[in-house]
């Protein structure tokens, strides 16, 4: 329940922060850090306007999203405190939930008969699929590590483990936060911000959204945004003090906010072609984890 | 004699244009552009009586003339075309297509170019615009436009796409089509003419407005004065330096790079606001006037100048230092949108765009007008033909611009107080003016009747030959890199569409 209360908390602000990061690195001064949010109230305030080429699954689509992304919060834990679902074998649920609800926005895009709508439905579909044994590889790295396979046992057991397993969350950091960017269609994979409907993936998916859903679908990413936050500050949470864990928690959503800000500040976008290869670097990386079990484990030479 | 021979902003007789037999006329013309250093200004029709007459001016690069041969044709003829001896001719002979009903019996690419409000065959309309088909089960269609996302003017693209890479892209215009030529005959006034040339692109004002002054001028037999031509150079390297500077910040947006984006877009803001801080108008607009100049350049104009680039050049090498050595947007800029040389030639382009693919065309040097004759421009040549090719000359051509206009400044010549005023234009002659825009090549031709009356005005913006670049430089590209291509060529709408 805390772990879900506090990602709430740090969905309403999360954009706010890489907004406010990418204005003041620009040289300006930037809306304040809830103006994301005042604009998704502002939208949930409207009715939606559908095409008529559309069928029920494009009115149904955002809902489900929206409601995979909120179930996949559920199995977050906190520290010491279970998520609200938590079984063993959890994180492929947690995995396979957010698959479904892109595989529903996904053909909810492909709904629309839109030839743009069509090209992003393809690319998000082809960096989620790459983007899924990076994730695998990590997590199960850390299952064989602790021998658990839920997420509250996995982190939880973490710590017990030697100084190894700090350079394993450092690395493992890396990965989520680049997979938090793959799946949030942010850069360098792809440019929220551009108008060019040519080079977008996510945004060109959601053009035919509008009002409700379409703020459903802007909450979603700022709540997997800080849900990848809480994926994250788990690693260095532990079985800590909860006085102690709230203050750190919120202390690695916002370096996480800023250091999305930054990355997007100071380079470009990556060619299309290129972004294939880049997420494939991470599955390595994973694998690189991978290894770093076996050695801890005794498994390996 | 197969042609007149007349120099940049010179008016001659018309009669003095040596009407030849069409297939003489097509033969000569050919064997112009068989060398290098000739290449087609502007090739048109006009309504003779009942007939048709061409005009066809070749420049010659080497010795800074231009070679004038007209044709009689009769209407709904069917001819040979020049197209097919040499491919830059295809779309002016689009353009006598549309207009005239001249059929070409080998043109390759015949169809309607910019849909004028007067085109004798109403049947063709923007909604039937014969595109190139597609009949495959493997290939896709993606159309954008003619609205766009961004704030930008309409125009149709139509690519066909294997998967994420274009094998085809048709570009459709004249959505923006305004009657520009023929409004320039329906306004009497000589301030409303010189009003619709600044309206011809609204981003390359003083180019547009110096190619009718000079044209004016010389239609009047005007001895145009050094303060004036000085007003007219320093404007048109401003325009050259603050639209290359937005292009630079445009481009880094489209691959995404907010540095480049943020700081060039403010760079800008200083250059085109002293437009308004010089004449009142942030796009030199009312600056450049036949016969007068209501805002004479004077000493203290010139140090307010000198002050800001003072302060704009260490910032635009700063920032052009990173930009083009960040290795995230070099993978977007280098061997993207390729137009090679031999593709560049083929389609005469012509301005930046031929410079960046290996061309050395530019007015400035082949054919000076006002103050370039003095400057002995070199201009900027790159080879490779990609975005990053046309990045750097705008990064280069920028840094030469702020140089020429310190060099320019040095000396400002004294305002004429008490200058003569235009004589009337002078009856039965044809005048042609030629002006490096930033953008490239503008020609401007116009011919008088008995009374000394415009009797027809000609427009070319640069943006007519280069769109063709865009359509063969993104073959083969990604389509998400079609609008940084785009970007890099940055061509005009309403320039095309008139």
């Amino acid at each position: 329940m805390i772990s879900f209360t506090l990602i709430i908390i740090t969905s309403l602000f999360f954009t706010g922060i890489v907004l406010r990061t990418k204005s003041i690195a620009s040289g300006r001064k930037g809306p304040g850090i809830f103006q994301p949010m005042k604009d998704i109230f502002r939208l949930w305030k409207k009715g939606a306007v559908y095409s008529k080429t559309t069928s029920f699954i494009f009115q149904i689509a955002p809902s489900i999203y929206f409601a995979s992304v909120l179930m996949a919060i559920l199995i977050i834990p906190f520290g010491q405190y279970n998520g609200i679902i938590s079984f063993d074998g959890d994180f492929v649920f947690f995995a396979y939930v957010l698959a479904l609800g892109k595989f529903f926005s996904i053909i909810s895009a492909m709904d629309t008969g839109s030839s743009f709508e069509g090209m992003g439905a393809s690319r998000e579909a082809l960096y989620s699929l790459l983007a899924e044994p990076a994730f695998f590889i990590l997590i199960g790295s850390f299952a064989l590590l602790t021998g658990h396979t839920s997420f509250h046992d996995i982190f939880i057991s973490i710590h017990f483990g030697s100084y190894i397993s700090y350079a394993l969350g450092i690395l493992a950091t890396f990965v989520l936060v680049m997979i938090a960017m793959i799946e949030n269609s942010r850069m360098p994979v792809d440019d929220p911000k551009t108008h060019l409907e040519l080079t977008m993936i996510h945004e060109v998916m959601i053009l035919d959204n509008s009002g409700f859903d379409l703020g459903l679908i802007l909450h979603a990413t700022n709540l997997k945004f800080a849900m990848y936050g809480a994926l994250i500050a788990n690693f260095f949470l532990g079985n800590i003090e909860i006085y102690f864990t709230v203050p750190i928690f919120f202390a690695i959503q916002i370096l996480f906010a800023i250091a999305v800000g930054i990355l997007e500040s100071f380079s470009a976008r990556f060619r299309m072609s290129h972004n294939a290869q880049f997420i494939f670097t991470l599955a390595s990386v994973s694998l690189m984890i991978f290894f770093g079990v076996l050695l801890v484990i005794g498994k390996f030479i | 004699m197969n042609h007149t021979i007349v120099k940049n902003n010179q008016c001659i007789p018309v009669s003095s244009i040596p009407v030849l037999d069409y297939e003489r006329f097509l033969e000569h013309n050919i064997s112009f552009l068989r060398e290098e250093h000739y290449h087609c200004v502007n090739f048109y029709g006009i309504q003779h009586k009942e007939k048709i007459k061409l005009i066809c001016c070749i420049a010659n690069d080497n010795d800074a003339t231009i070679n004038v041969s007209s044709s009689i044709v009769e209407s709904k003829q069917t001819l040979p075309s020049f197209s097919q001896h040499h491919f830059s001719f295809h779309i002016f002979e689009r353009e006598i297509h549309e207009n005239f009903e001249i059929n070409y019996t080998d043109h390759p690419w015949l169809k309607p170019l910019r849909f004028s409000f007067n085109r004798p065959n109403n049947n063709n309309t923007i909604a039937n615009y014969p595109f190139l088909k597609i009949d495959s089960e493997e290939l896709h269609e993606v159309g954008v436009g003619p609205i766009h996302a961004g704030i930008i003017e309409p125009g149709h693209f139509r690519f066909i796409c294997n998967g994420e890479q274009i094998l085809h892209l048709e570009i459709q215009l004249g959505f923006q089509h305004r009657g520009i030529e023929t409004l320039f005959l329906e306004k009497k006034k000589l301030l409303q003419r010189t009003a619709l040339a600044e309206s011809i692109a609204g981003d390359t004002v003083t180019g547009h407005t110096t190619a009718f002054v000079n044209l004016w001028e010389s239609l009047c037999n005007y001895k145009t004065e050094p303060d004036l031509q000085f007003a007219r150079t320093i404007a048109l390297e401003l325009e050259r330096i603050a639209i290359h500077t937005g292009d630079l910040s445009a481009m880094c947006t489209d691959v995404a790079y907010q540095l480049g984006s943020s700081v060039y877009g403010r760079l800008r803001t200083p250059v085109i606001n002293y437009f308004q801080v010089w004449c009142g108008n942030r796009l030199a607009k009312g600056l450049i006037r036949p016969g007068k100049n209501n805002f004479s350049f004077n000493k203290i104009l010139g140090d307010s100048l000198i002050k800001i680039f003072d302060e704009y050049e260490p910032d635009f090498n700063e920032i052009s230092s990173m930009t083009f050595t960040l290795p995230t947007v070099l993978a977007r800029f280098e061997k993207t949108g390729v137009l090679t040389p031999e593709h560049a030639a083929s389609i005469g382009a012509v301005g930046m765009i031929a410079r960046t693919s290996g061309i050395n065309r530019d007015i400035r040097t082949s054919h000076p007008h006002d103050f370039y004759s003095t400057l002995h421009h070199q201009a900027i040549i790159k080879r490779h033909g990609d975005v990053y090719s046309r990045a750097q000359i705008r990064k280069e051509e920028i840094l030469q611009s702020i140089k020429y206009i310190r060099e320019l400044t040095k000396t400002i010549p004294e305002e004429n107080k008490n200058r003569k005023p235009l004589n009337p234009p002078m009856p039965d002659s044809f005048a042609i003016s030629l002006v490096e825009g930033w953008r490239g090549e503008i020609c401007h031709c116009a011919i008088t009747d008995e009374q000394g009356e415009l009797m027809h005005y000609k427009v070319k913006d640069p943006s007519l030959h280069n769109w063709l670049g865009l359509a063969l430089a993104v073959r083969n590209n990604e389509i998400s890199d079609f609008p940084i291509c785009n970007k890099s060529f940055d061509l005009s709408y309403c320039g095309h569409d008139l």
